[in-house]
Order: structure tokens, then sequence, then C-alpha cells
């Protein structure tokens, strides 16, 4: 049980303990200043994160992943973002990590092994953007149906869809069938 | 459900036959863009499954049309006899798109999807979203916007806890108290409705404030209500705590230990009914909850009655806010004074040139509420079934870039399929029960 820190002071002993590996990022239009970890290091830097007694993130409350195909911002180089938002119930205290995933490598190390919320949470964003996360045992699509082609939340993935309805068979009964007789 | 290494490039293993992880599974291979790497959900086939004795195991399927779950999720066990030797769950069934939809709507517009996440408790979900938003812009609402906030969230609140403790006894076959409990949910819907205009679908909130100020009589409807619920709490308590039936069936089925709840993320009531303290209204506080006076009530026995009785302990601490919150009741307006932000009065707008130009500026295409470029907010409020956040980037344009909804009902479900191994049928349905799984809210 620490007393809480401000999102600086995290940022700030992460990057002493881990230099130039973590960089500090404060949001351009505001917002909680956060942190943006190499896709390489991200496990070792949650796993310190986790067992840390002044930083003690014993909750990992979710993971997602946002697009940066229209929104260019200094810091962000790739076009996918992977976020993590973090709380810590003992020390009282939140804060955001974040680490880039290539378009050309869709892949990011799981966490599960430290937070097995991760679990459903990384399923959800390999569903949404296609990220897989290496080391997450369950690596299914969670809300789209398993033969679904596209990633929906992608920003080049229309709102309408890509004819993906127009594509289902459409039911059509035999000319002496009853209809509703198929359910029996 | 560990994480082993041959799993990693395996998939998932079948816990049911761990020595051949693909047996059970049948892949996909038909269609090209599928790469045969993600199988169907688990138990679907199982012609090759055996238990001991030599006989078949049974794939029994709950939903996604069954009363148990509440909704439309459809979970599926594979059972030896009676006893459950493994789960799978399937969701999705009301996946919309609202993630999409908020990057396509303004940031005033989505206040009337957010309704349709948690439909029990619709007002908290407003209030998240509005609370995340103004954290985006960093404005604060008017403190008489805020305290109406409170008290109907806590109201919203305690309608939910009791639909669930009615539900919970009708999926143990006490029908009669989820009647009971649906007739006294009715009456804070007569609270909504006269507040807000609807009973459901309130979108009562706005960006900065409020859709419109309370009624003249909302004190006496808070102050009936108020008499009212206390009386019906403890009968509900009369009626389940110490009914043999109902305790035997709850307790000691579906226990999540405190280290295991920290760990699969759970919040709201799960998780302090494994005796972790963890309230957001506390430990965050927000629209002012740090003004008033209450308990976060924990059980440790983690269980499926610890979970029922968490509810209603959870109830009469809401009841303890909404007496604190109206005796604090300010007067005042309920928009926050700002023309770029808030919209003008409807008579104004006919009235006058200025209200018409900000009226026009905040609604039409293009213009609107417009955060600065590369913000983002991660903003958490306590719904009633937990941690219920929302994850906003702005692109400095009307729409926000990204949407993220972080719902307590998607964690706490994920659980569930670890919990279900080894335990009886029946027991799976007093878990699904006390777990809350709103699908609303599950699939967005």
């Amino acid at each position: 049980m620490g007393a809480p820190l401000s999102a600086e002071q995290i940022t700030a002993r992460l990057r002493e303990r881990y230099g130039d590996k973590v960089t500090g990022v404060q949001p351009a239009g505001g917002g909680p200043p956060c942190a943006l970890v190499n896709r390489e290091h991200l496990l070792p830097v949650m796993e310190f994160l986790k067992s840390d007694p002044a930083l003690g993130f014993d909750f990992l409350m979710d993971v997602t992943a946002v697009d940066h195909l229209l929104l260019d911002l200094p810091e962000i180089e790739e076009r996918f973002v992977v976020v993590y938002q973090l709380c810590s119930y003992g020390n009282n205290h939140r804060y955001r990590l974040k680490t880039q995933i290539p378009e050309d490598d869709l892949t990011a190390p799981s966490v599960f092994s430290l937070w097995q919320a991760a679990l459903w949470g990384e399923r959800e964003t390999y569903d949404m953007f296609g990220i897989e996360f290496e080391g997450n045992p369950d690596m299914r699509r969670l809300l789209m149906p398993e033969d679904f082609p596209g990633f929906p939340l992608r920003k080049d993935y229309p709102l309408r869809g890509k004819g993906e309805r127009d594509s289902f068979a459409p039911y059509v009964p035999e000319a002496d069938e009853e209809p509703g007789s198929e359910q029996k | 459900m560990t994480p082993e290494n041959d799993a990693v490039t395996e998939g998932p293993v079948n816990p049911a036959n761990p020595a051949n992880p693909a047996a059970g599974f049948r892949v996909r291979a038909q269609d090209p863009s599928y790469q045969g790497k993600h199988p169907e959900p688990r138990f679907f086939y199982t012609d090759e499954e055996e238990d001991e004795l030599g006989g078949k195991r049974m794939v029994l399927n709950m939903g996604p049309q069954h009363p148990a779950t509440h909704g439309t999720l459809r979970v599926i066990l594979q059972v030896e006899g009676e006893r459950v030797v493994g789960a799978d769950t399937e969701i999705g069934f009301l996946h919309t798109g609202f993630e999409k939809l908020g990057e396509h709507m303004s940031y005033q517009q989505w206040v009337t999807v957010t309704d349709r996440m948690n439909y029990m408790s619709a007002i908290n979900n407003n209030v998240g979203y509005a609370i995340a938003c103004e954290e985006l812009l960093g404005i604060t609402p008017p403190r008489r916007a805020q305290v109406i906030r409170v008290i109907l969230s806590e109201i919203s609140r305690i309608a939910d806890h009791i639909l669930c403790a009615g539900l919970s006894g009708m999926d143990l076959g006490a029908f009669s108290l989820m009647l009971w409990a649906f007739e006294r949910r009715e009456k804070t819907y007569d609270i909504m409705e006269a507040v807000t205009g609807t009973r459901l679908t309130t979108s009562y909130t706005r960006i900065g404030g409020l859709f419109r100020d309370v009624p003249d009589d909302f004190e006496k409807l808070i102050t009936d209500f108020l008499e009212d619920m206390p009386r019906f709490i403890d009968e509900l308590e009369g009626m389940t705590v110490g009914n043999r039936i109902f305790e035997d069936r709850m307790r000691g089925t579906g226990v999540i230990s405190a280290d295991e709840a920290v760990n699969w993320g759970l919040t709201g009531p799960l998780l302090r009914a494994s005796g972790v303290p963890f309230d957001v209204r506390k430990a965050y506080p927000y629209s002012g909850y740090e003004r008033y006076e209450f308990d976060v009530p924990t059980r440790t026995e983690g269980d499926s009655f610890a979970r029922f009785l968490q509810r209603l302990a959870e109830v009469r601490e809401s009841l303890k806010i909404i007496r604190q919150a109206l005796d604090d009741l300010p007067d005042g307006p309920v928009n926050i004074e700002n023309k770029k932000l808030s919209l003008p009065d409807k008579t104004d707008v006919y009235d006058n040139i200025e209200s018409l130009i900000h009226h026009f500026k905040i609604l039409m295409f293009g213009h609107g509420i417009t955060p600065p470029r590369g913000a983002e907010v991660y903003s958490a409020t306590e719904a009633p079934n937990g941690e219920l956040g929302y994850y906003l980037v702005s692109n400095g344009e009307m729409n926000p870039y990204r949407v993220r909804v972080r719902p307590p009902s998607i964690y706490n479900f994920a659980v569930f399929p670890k919990l279900a191994e080894n335990m009886m049928i029946s027991d799976v349905v007093a878990v699904l029960s006390t777990l809350n799984v709103i699908a609303g809210e599950l699939d967005r």
C-alpha cells in the first residue's frame, strides 16, 4: 500500500528503470500523460508495473487499440497503437500505456500471463483490428462471426460494411414447404 | 485456462482431453481468407470424446435464447451426466457496432447510443459518457446538474440491483420474486419517466449538463421512493435469506477468490463480494461523490449468495446517498454557461439571432463540439455492474476519432468458463444470474 503517484511520477519511475525504451507522452490536445513502450519491451515493463510495490498495478482495466490511419500525431509512427488501461487498487492510481504495432507485422505480446483480464480484452482487439496477441491461449474472434473476413474498427473499413450482408445466402423456402416448418 | 507453452502454437487446450488438444474442434477451412488457425467454439463436436466409463459426453447448449441467460448469449456446456466438465461461451449476438457508430456521430448524438448498452440502468451510461466528454473538454457542469445526476444514477443502480435479485429468484424457481421486483422497478421507472420523459432509454445527460431540469414535484417523488424502498429490501431479504432452497442453491456455487477477481479484472458487486472494497465512487470520486457519507460494503465468501447479499447491501448505501443528495440539491441552472457547448433554450432560438447562431453552430455538420486535436481521456464511473470506462480520442473534428467503451459485463463474464468447470448444470443457472451479465453492453 503506497501513496498514489501522478502519471508524471509513474513515467519518471519507468524511465529511471528502462531509460529510452519508455517514452513519456503528453497528449497534444490535453488529457493525462501516458507512456509509449516498444513492443519488444512491453512484457518486462508490464511485469515491472505490476510487481513494483510503488506502482502495484493489480488491475488491467482494458485492452484496446486505435487505428492511426487518419490521425497523424508527432509521437505515433506506426499505424496501430494498442492501449492498456491500468489501475492500482492498493496505491489508488491509474496509468495508460501504449505500444505501437506496424501494419506489416500485426502481432503483439500478450499480457495474459500477468493479468487474466487480458484474455477477452485481447480477443476483442484481435476481432476489431486484426492484431494477434502471441501468448494468448484463446485467440478467436469474440463478437464477430468466426468466418467474418474484415476487421470492422479499422479506419479503412466503411461504416456500412463491405457488402458482407449481401453475401449471406438468402433463405428460400421450397415450393411445397409451409413457412416455418424448417424449425421442426 | 492456464497459460501453457504448447497452447500458444496449438490454439486453445481442450481441458476435457489435454492429450489431444485438437479433439473436439472443427476447423472452418472453406473460406480462403480464413487461415484455419482459430477453431470454432469448443466442444461443438464431441464424437471422439469419451468419459472414464466409456460413455459419450454430451454437449448442452444454453442460449442464445434461454431464460437463464437474460439476454442473447450462448453458453456451451460439455457435461458428463449432471457435471459440467468444460464450458465455452459465444457472444456477439447483439453486436451493433456502437464504437464504430460513435466515430460517425457527433459527441452529443452518441448520448442516445449509450442508453442501449446497459438498458437496465441507462442513466449510468449517460452520466459516464457525459463525464468523459467533459473531462475531454476540461469543463465542469453546474452543481445542480451533478447532484441530479447522482440522485438518478443511484435510483437506477437500485433498479438494476433489485431486478438482478428478483431474476436470481426466478432462475431458482421463485417466480413471484421476479414479478415482485419488477413491480418495484416500475416505481423507479415512474421517476425516470417524470424526469427524463422516457422509462428505459433516458438520454438525459448533455455535455456540460442535462437535457432539462427536474419537474416541480421531484422532491416528493424521491421522498416517497425513499420511504417505500427500505421496507421492500427488508422484505426481499426476509424472503430469501434463511430460505432453505434458495440458500442451498446459492451458497458455495461459483466461488471467486479475491486474487482471482482482481486478476480477471472483475469490478463492481462481484469484486466486492469477493472481499476487495474497490469502488470508483470512493477511489476516484466524480460528480461530487466525495461529499456524501456512504460505506463500501464487502463480503468475503465470493460465492453466488455473497453476490446476492452484496447487491442488497449496496441498495441500502445508495438510499443513503440519495437522501443526502436530496438535502444537498442546490438551485441554479442545469447546463454550463458556455454558448459554444450547451444548446440555447428553444424559445430563444426563435426570438434572437445570437441564440440562433449558437444553435446552428452546435448542431450543423462540420461545426459542433470539437475538443482539441490529439486529446484523449479514459474516464471511469461506477455503473451498477462495475467500472464503466470510456476512452475517447479526438482528432479536432466534430466526431470522436475513437470511442472505446469498457463495459463491466465483458470482463465480468470472461471468468465464467473457468467458473463453470466441475459445476452442476443447475448451479450454472444460479451463477449466471448473479453475474448479472447484460447482453446489450456485453456486445455493444
